[in-house]
């Protein structure tokens, strides 16, 4: 048989119909929804008096407008945020869609529950009215952001209208260096072939450096392909990722867990099948990063300095400096912060927030700086607590959260004042995301544990582990 | 003057590269259930100083561009959230087109499902469209032409291409959940065939929310 690629693969395994040349009716194993992107698309159903085609391959959470003080009863208090939710809550129950609602001990960020209760499995495929679904290549399913009126569609019929997308590979091979992570990794990638040098391609990663990657670490690294433009990202799954899955998935028994086995075994490109376009990078490159500018592609080592606007990109270089209040040549390390945000769906994980707490054991959130660390479920923040990170944390003087989105997009209360400079673990360093004027530095949980403890940009490198 | 497959009218430059879909619908306006009311939020943070002043140097601030109805952008525009309030905006504004050299691709689908027109044209054509924008003492009138697939301004005519499908969306306005609906069948017998293979898949939402909240 002709070689294929793993992503041909789900595509192939998941066609209803082909429609035409370009795009076939492909079937949906899981649709996720939240309160903002969701209600236009109920509210289109009903108008047209049609039913949610099959309720339990759909499931729901409060996340964007939810509130993070970490107070037992949460209560949303703007007026419209609040009918979003109500709203959501209508929607499910009218059609039998299960939902992490606002007060659930479980609730948490769509991309953070969805794997860590089992819902993702190799194979799958996975859509979501958000960009950031490319998150579940980290198990081999083929997850991608839809627009509402595909909401909709998914509703309506459980498939989608998909136009085909090119296959990219990106090669990894050799060994991040230590206090260097996958976050490093991506946004290194991102620098290297910009905001839109994986448009039109679903990427596969590959590559020693890939095989070393926890799946938590993975999920950081597909989460943030959209950045490139990516339509979807790929890891084959291997050992880690049926472990990952088999400790989540009780549904699942003996005989259904071997017959897994032998389909997710063939769930990898075939020797010799095509990619349009071929990336590869040596790990030992990667030092941490750390973004200048008001797009993720906007980044450099944090032991660089910032680009002067030449170049093709003279205008936008320009425009972001301005923005972000840098200049050309000036060193990114030691620049201050006012607040640090550790959170979101790229990096708010049971193992990010233990390379928070190993950063901020033994010493204490710099004077003059606000840290916020918010988990991106119920499950990761209990799992915090037994482990005593949110005690390490809580001692050093960050506030610890109540999960949500939070200050990702500061849809809800916690929003940034127009000038204060933020290290972030989040995934977007757009112009006015974590609030209007506000200037957002990405990198990893990590660093922006450095820049907690210090004050400023700093390379965690240089701290070395806990001070005790 | 607007027929079914023509768009004319005034064409604005906007050639600001990776516009994302935070700056054209921000997040203070994406807390309503419905999809009234956005022409309000667009491109807000440009339109409006910190204070809430009008910035009377944005061009769509310009008395001569109340019209527009043609964005001339620059690469990349749209990308970012899958907010597709940011084309319901950019419709309820007024704007039937956006001319740029490469489209987010959740924008794209999002504008297609609305049949707000995303025309991609190299990016030779789109700076010339930019050129000859800035050039002229008044707005330059562009015409877009879905049935010839042709581009329009006083300087130049250039082709573009449309997926057929998209043309068709376009052109006949059609119900895209209607069409897939008629294979209703098929979904089925799939989804049973699929689930005979893979039947951990099967009801996988449903199942997990009940064995968590029974835990
Ligand atoms: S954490 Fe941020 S990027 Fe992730 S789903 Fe929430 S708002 Fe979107």
């Amino acid at each position: 048989m002709y070689p294929q690629t793993l992503y041909r693969k789900l595509v192939a395994s998941h066609t209803v119909v082909e429609l035409d040349e370009q795009n076939v009716l492909l079937f949906c194993d899981l649709h996720l929804m939240n309160e903002y992107t969701s209600p236009q698309a109920f509210a289109g159903l009903h108008e047209q008096e049609r039913e949610v085609a099959m309720p339990g391959q759909n499931v729901a959470t409060v996340s964007h407008i939810i509130p993070t003080h970490p107070i037992a009863q949460r209560i949303i208090q703007d007026p419209a945020s609040a009918l979003q939710a109500s709203n959501l809550k209508r929607n499910c129950e009218r059609h039998d869609i299960p939902l992490f609602d606002t007060n659930d001990v479980l609730q948490g960020i769509e991309h953070i529950i969805a794997p860590e209760h089992g819902m993702i499995r190799p194979g799958m495929v996975v859509i979501c009215g958000d960009s950031h679904t490319t998150t579940y290549g980290a198990l081999g399913a083929l997850g991608f952001g839809i627009g509402t009126s595909e909401v909709e569609h998914v509703l309506a019929t459980q498939t989608l209208v998909y136009r085909l997308a090119e296959d990219m590979r990106i090669r990894v091979d050799g060994r991040l260096p230590p206090g260097v992570t996958s976050k490093d990794l991506i946004l290194m990638i991102i620098s290297r072939i910009g905001a839109q040098g994986a448009r039109g391609y679903v990427v596969e990663f590959c590559g020693s450096a890939i095989d070393d990657l926890s799946i938590e670490a993975r999920f950081t690294l597909c989460n943030m392909a959209v950045e490139a433009g990516a339509r979807g990202a790929l890891i084959a799954p291997d050992q880690k990722a049926v472990d990952y899955v088999f400790a989540r998935v009780a549904d699942m028994d003996t005989e259904q867990r071997r017959q897994a086995l032998s389909y997710w075994a063939t769930l990898r490109s075939d020797e010799g099948a095509e990619f349009e376009v071929e990336h590869r990078f040596d790990a030992a490159d990667v030092a941490p990063y750390v973004t200048w500018g008001t797009s993720p592609d906007q980044a450099i080592p944090v032991t660089g300095k910032v680009p002067a606007a030449t170049g093709p990109q003279r205008s936008s270089i320009e425009k972001a400096l301005n923005y972000t209040g840098l200049a050309a040549d000036m060193p990114l390390e030691g620049l201050a912060v006012q607040h640090v945000f550790i959170g979101s769906c790229t990096n708010a994980r049971i193992e990010d927030l233990r390379e928070v707490a190993a950063v901020a054991k033994g010493r204490r959130v710099a004077p003059g700086v606000r840290a916020m660390v918010v988990p991106g479920s119920g499950a990761v923040r209990t799992q915090a607590e037994s482990e005593g990170i949110a005690q390490v944390l809580i001692d050093a003087g960050f506030e610890w959260r109540k999960p949500g989105c939070s200050m990702c997009l500061a849809m809800n209360d916690d929003v940034l004042a127009s000038g204060q400079r933020c290290a972030s673990s989040t995934n977007r360093n757009f112009e006015g995301r974590q609030g209007r004027g506000a200037i957002t530095h990405l990198m990893s949980p990590a660093m922006a544990a450095a820049a907690a403890v210090t004050g400023h940009i700093t390379d965690v490198r240089k701290l070395g582990g806990p001070n005790d | 003057m607007t027929e079914s497959h023509r768009i004319g009218g005034i064409a604005a430059p906007l050639n600001i590269a990776n516009l994302d879909t935070d700056q054209i619908m921000p997040k203070q306006f994406l807390r309503g259930i419905d999809k009234k009311g956005l022409d309000k939020g667009l491109l807000w943070d440009l339109r409006f100083d910190r204070e809430g002043h009008i910035r009377h140097d944005f061009v769509l601030n310009r008395p001569e561009f109340a019209n527009t109805r043609v964005l001339i952008a620059g690469p990349n525009f749209g990308c970012g959230s899958s907010r597709e309030h940011a084309v319901w905006g950019l419709q309820q504004f007024g704007i039937q087109a956006v001319i740029a050299s490469s489209f987010g691709e959740i924008f794209y689908s999002n504008a297609m499902n609305n049949a707000l027109l995303a025309v991609i044209l190299p990016q030779d054509d789109v700076s010339r469209l930019l050129d000859e924008a800035h050039r002229n003492s008044t707005p330059l009138n562009i015409e877009i032409d879905v049935i010839s697939m042709e581009v329009r301004s006083p300087g130049m005519t250039r082709p573009f291409t449309l997926a057929k499908r998209h043309r068709r969306m376009f052109l006949e306005g059609l119900d895209m959940i209607g069409a897939s609906l008629a294979h209703k069948a098929n979904i089925a017998a799939f989804a049973q065939h699929h689930w005979s293979r893979q039947p951990w898949v099967r009801d996988i939402a449903r199942l997990t929310k009940h064995r968590i909240d029974n835990h």
